[in-house]
């Protein structure tokens, strides 16, 4: 349970809190892609240490720390895995330019945890299911995804409960080989899959009776609206997109292959995704209305 | 026999479910822990049979302390039936639930045979003996859990909130059938909000708030007593609520029993004429 708790939407008041989903999905969009498109370790460090303000800010330093804590042993498991292939594929590179390209894969793995997790720790699952519909996706496509991570505490809650009613029964999980330990999970994972198929058919039914999908048009409550930090958010990220390109264009020495073709392609692929990524943030602030534009519509359209 | 001396649990969550619980069940009593939602009730019996550890205190099943052995070895001797019976019920047919805490404790395959017999009659299941638990109703599955613990015939025999969901003529079963157990010298702990249920069967009562044991007596006790059941966000049996009016005719007023209050009123009223 631990792991997820890094992971796990925490309710707090903070400026990061109140963002717009969409603005934090843009940062996560342009990190990931930093992440993936440098691959020596100054940037990734960068791209690690300036996102600590912003945990700070979000008041989930502790846990961030745990989602960090969980990642350890992937880490090290990656560091280890590149030194090792790297040392023995790669004969002609020195112990410190093999350590340093490993610490960057690492950094790598890491920068893209810490950024999930920001994301995932500051995000409610309401708000996030909220800028899916209004960007313009169907409603019961977002009403399935919120309704998805809505009930994995639920099923979590309810899998303990059945491991326990077993072991009261005298099951034990960690009894006999390899085998028969996953057999043993037979009497825990039928009764899990059984009660939440029949839970969906009960909200189902529910959600019917209280006549979902009677209105064509929904409105909503809420309505999001980028405002300045938001702005902010996205321009800065931007920008640190904008400095670490240019810091690959002026250092791209010999760790980072000086193939100019390569580094062509690459910078052609950061401005085709900072191209894409414009594209996106319009399509957006298009689809963003005000809530009082829904209020034309007569309130049970489509329900005669 | 269970003692439980300054029992503190806390959930990793942070919840403190219990705060201080000190107790001694003796072999072949019957005893019900009522309180309100969240007071910890499931809690304590789920340190019964181990499947959870005090973080502070020491729980004890017959003289053995519940954290040096093996959840299995104890609920042998404790049989812990869960509320819903869905979150146990996994085979294809009722035979093989009953059978699979059999086979997980090690019975030979003829004692196997004939406790799975045995528990199918007790509980009136034997012509679902080859239907599928999941094409049961409600009820009938919550009687097939229960089965399914009392085959291996454990002598302490936990049920939580067993009358949930049963018609009237259901519990009117389960409370013979649990006198039956208790009279054969099983030790009976029910969970239950159901002071109906428990003014009928009128056992020891446990009473419980926040995660501690405000009350603890019997049942013509407590649940007469209604300052102390307020605490506890639980009503007073009709009965007993009647012979708190009637209190000024000079009725006794601690009565919870149906059978017992018709005497009395019965005498009363024959006295007037």
């Amino acid at each position: 349970m631990s792991i997820f708790d890094g992971f796990k939407f925490r309710s707090e008041s903070s400026p990061i809190h109140e963002m717009d989903p969409r603005a934090k999905f843009i940062y996560v969009c342009i990190l990931f892609s930093s992440a993936i498109i440098f691959n020596n370790i100054i940037p990734l460090l960068i791209l690690f240490l300036i996102q600590m303000p912003i945990v700070l800010l979000a008041k989930v330093q502790r846990e961030w720390l745990r989602s960090m804590k969980a990642s350890a042993f992937f880490a090290t498991l990656i560091f280890a895995m590149n030194f090792l292939s790297l040392y023995f594929y790669a004969g002609h590179e020195t112990i410190c330019s093999i350590t340093e390209r490993s610490a960057a894969m690492t950094m790598r793995f890491l920068v893209l945890i810490q950024t999930f997790s920001i994301f995932f720790l500051t995000t409610s699952p309401d708000m996030l299911g909220l800028a899916l519909e209004q960007s313009g996706i169907p409603y019961e496509i977002c009403f399935a995804f919120t309704t998805a991570v809505r009930f994995v505490p639920v099923l979590a809650e309810e899998a303990q409960t059945i491991i326990d009613a077993q072991r009261a029964r005298g099951l034990e999980l960690e009894r006999g080989n390899i085998i028969r330990r996953i057999r043993n999970y037979i009497p825990i994972l039928i009764p899990l899959i059984v009660n939440a198929i029949r839970r969906s058919m009960e909200l189902a039914e529910t959600m019917e009776s209280r006549a979902w999908g009677a209105v064509k048009n929904r409105t909503n409550l809420y309505a999001l609206r980028i405002k300045g930090r938001d702005i902010l958010l996205i321009a800065s990220s931007f920008v640190i997109l904008i400095i670490l390109s240019i810091y690959l264009d002026l250092h791209s020495g010999p760790i980072n292959n000086s193939d100019d073709a390569l580094l062509n392609r690459r910078l052609r692929l950061v401005a085709r995704i900072i191209k894409i990524k414009r594209g996106i943030l319009t399509f957006r602030l298009r689809g963003c209305k005000r809530p009082f534009e829904y209020a034309e519509h007569p309130r049970l359209d489509g329900y005669s | 026999m269970i003692v439980m001396e300054n029992v503190y649990f806390t959930y990793p969550n942070g919840v403190e479910a219990l705060r201080g619980i000190d107790l001694k069940i003796e072999d072949g009593e019957f005893i019900a822990i009522m309180g309100q939602n969240g007071a910890g009730k499931t809690t304590l019996v789920k340190h019964m049979n181990g499947l959870l550890k005090p973080t502070r205190g020491r729980v004890l099943v017959d003289d053995v302390e519940t954290t040096k052995v093996s959840v299995a070895k104890l609920a042998r001797k404790v049989g812990l039936v869960f509320q819903n019976p869905d979150h146990q019920l996994f085979s294809e047919t009722v035979e093989d639930e009953i059978r699979f805490a059999l086979k997980n404790f090690g019975f030979d395959e003829e004692t196997i045979k004939k406790r799975v017999d045995w528990a199918l009659n007790l509980l009136d299941l034997e012509r679902y003996r080859n239907v599928s638990p999941f094409m049961l109703s409600g009820g009938e599955r919550k009687r097939v859990a229960l089965a399914s613990v009392l085959a291996w015939d454990p002598s302490i025999i936990i049920l939580d909130e067993p009358t949930i969901g049963q018609d009237y003529r259901q519990k009117e079963r389960l409370r013979q059938f649990i006198m039956q157990l208790n009279q054969q010298g099983k030790t009976i702990i029910i969970v239950t909000h159901d002071v109906e249920f428990v003014a009928e069967c009128s056992p020891k009562i446990l009473l419980m708030r926040e995660g501690k044991i405000i009350a603890e007596g019997e049942a013509r006790e407590i649940l007469t007593d209604e300052p102390l059941l307020y605490q506890a966000s639980i009503s007073m049996p009709e009965i007993a609520k009647i012979f708190k009016k009637l209190s000024a005719l000079g009725l006794p007023s601690k009565v919870i029993d149906l059978y017992e209050a018709a005497n009395i009123l019965y005498e009363r009223l024959s006295d007037i004429r």
